[in-house]
């Protein structure tokens, strides 16, 4: 289980966007978790808390918006979702689709903040 | 009692810190010639095992190095370094993966000289190694015929985030249930166009290809 690595990972990203910002109170902190990440959301869920402790960031909520898998299609020469993690073909036209371009991400992608 | 609120955009890998760790270790490993490879699987797949066989058949023409990555004891640093090359045990303590500042640690500390292959055996784990880059040219996931044929299907992260899938313990096929067709259509079917090596580190069937895999690695970086 590396999710409190993770969420360790995701209270310093915020912590230095807060400095860049100037610091102000985070209600919440928005993040996008791919298919392929790796990382587990209900483990980190549980984990954030905890990294958050101690911190400015305690009692904030973590958002977890889920990215599904989507790969270049050949076929349809676009970003297509891919029909499941186990079957990697263009949900459009059914050709494989190999090259990831969605669907990795650990990504904080904005912070709600106090006025 | 209502409080007002503002959305401010972000864009931050939550995994930052060693991202920028890992680039920094792949400028340094690209700048020194050396080819990195780094070996995951379940624990008991037979990284040490294929570890051992490698560094001795490599060491006959190139000057190469190991780091292993466990939890406690240094059991794997030991059965290594009778390959009579350097190797250095990372201990993790609890944690279950390596992480690029881990290996930087280990480089300072052990100033190993000039290399042409370094080998990172990471914790024996099929997750938690997948989110992290260790700077590494080559990722291979091991995965023996003594697991379920469909554990690629089951762990598709790690079989994604690797280069090449080594299928190992062949000499062991027949002894379960594993089917080396299924095996293989599953690594495709989370990976489609993945590299796959078929091999036993005990009887050395298809080692030989193994090593030409590795060596023309190694050779095509910076022909490109």
């Amino acid at each position: 289980m590396h999710e409190l690595s993770v969420a360790m990972g995701i209270v310093d990203v915020v912590m230095e966007e807060l400095e860049r910002r100037g610091r102000g109170r985070v209600r919440s902190v928005h993040l996008r978790l791919g298919a392929l990440s790796g990382v587990a959301r209900e483990a980190l869920l549980s984990a954030f808390p905890l990294a958050c402790e101690g911190s400015s960031l305690e009692g904030a909520a973590l958002v977890v918006v889920d990215e599904p898998v989507s790969a270049w299609c050949p076929a349809c020469e676009a970003v297509r979702p891919v029909a499941s993690l186990v079957d990697r073909r263009c949900i459009r036209c059914g050709t494989l689709a190999p090259e990831v371009v969605k669907g990795t991400e650990i990504e904080v992608t904005a912070l709600e903040l106090d006025e | 009692m209502t409080h007002k609120t503002r959305m401010v955009e972000v864009r931050a890998n939550a995994l930052k810190q060693n991202d920028l760790a890992a680039r920094a270790l792949r400028r340094k490993f690209e700048d020194e010639a050396i080819f990195v490879v780094s070996l995951v699987s379940s624990p008991g797949a037979g990284k040490t095992t294929l570890l051992e066989a490698t560094l001795r058949r490599l060491r006959e023409r190139w000057r190469v190095a190991a780091l292993v990555g466990d939890l406690a004891t240094d059991n794997d640093a030991r059965r290594l370094s009778r390959a009579e090359v350097p190797v250095r045990q990372i201990s993790t303590g609890t944690l279950c993966h390596l992480e690029a500042s881990m290996i930087e640690r280990a480089l300072q500390e052990c100033a190993a000289g000039p290399l042409d292959f370094l080998f990172i055996e990471n914790v024996g784990n099929l997750v938690c190694p997948a989110s992290y880059d260790l700077g590494e040219a080559m990722r291979a996931v091991l995965f023996s015929v003594t697991e379920g044929d469909d554990k690629p299907l089951k762990y598709p992260t790690i079989f994604n985030t690797s280069d090449v899938a080594v299928l190992t313990k062949t000499d062991l096929l027949g002894a379960g249930e594993f089917d080396l067709a299924q095996a293989r259509a599953n690594i495709r079917a989370v990976r489609p166009g993945m590299d796959v090596l078929e091999l036993s580190s005990r009887s050395g069937a298809g080692f030989a290809g193994w090593i030409d895999y590795l060596e023309s690695a190694r050779n095509s970086i910076g022909r490109s």
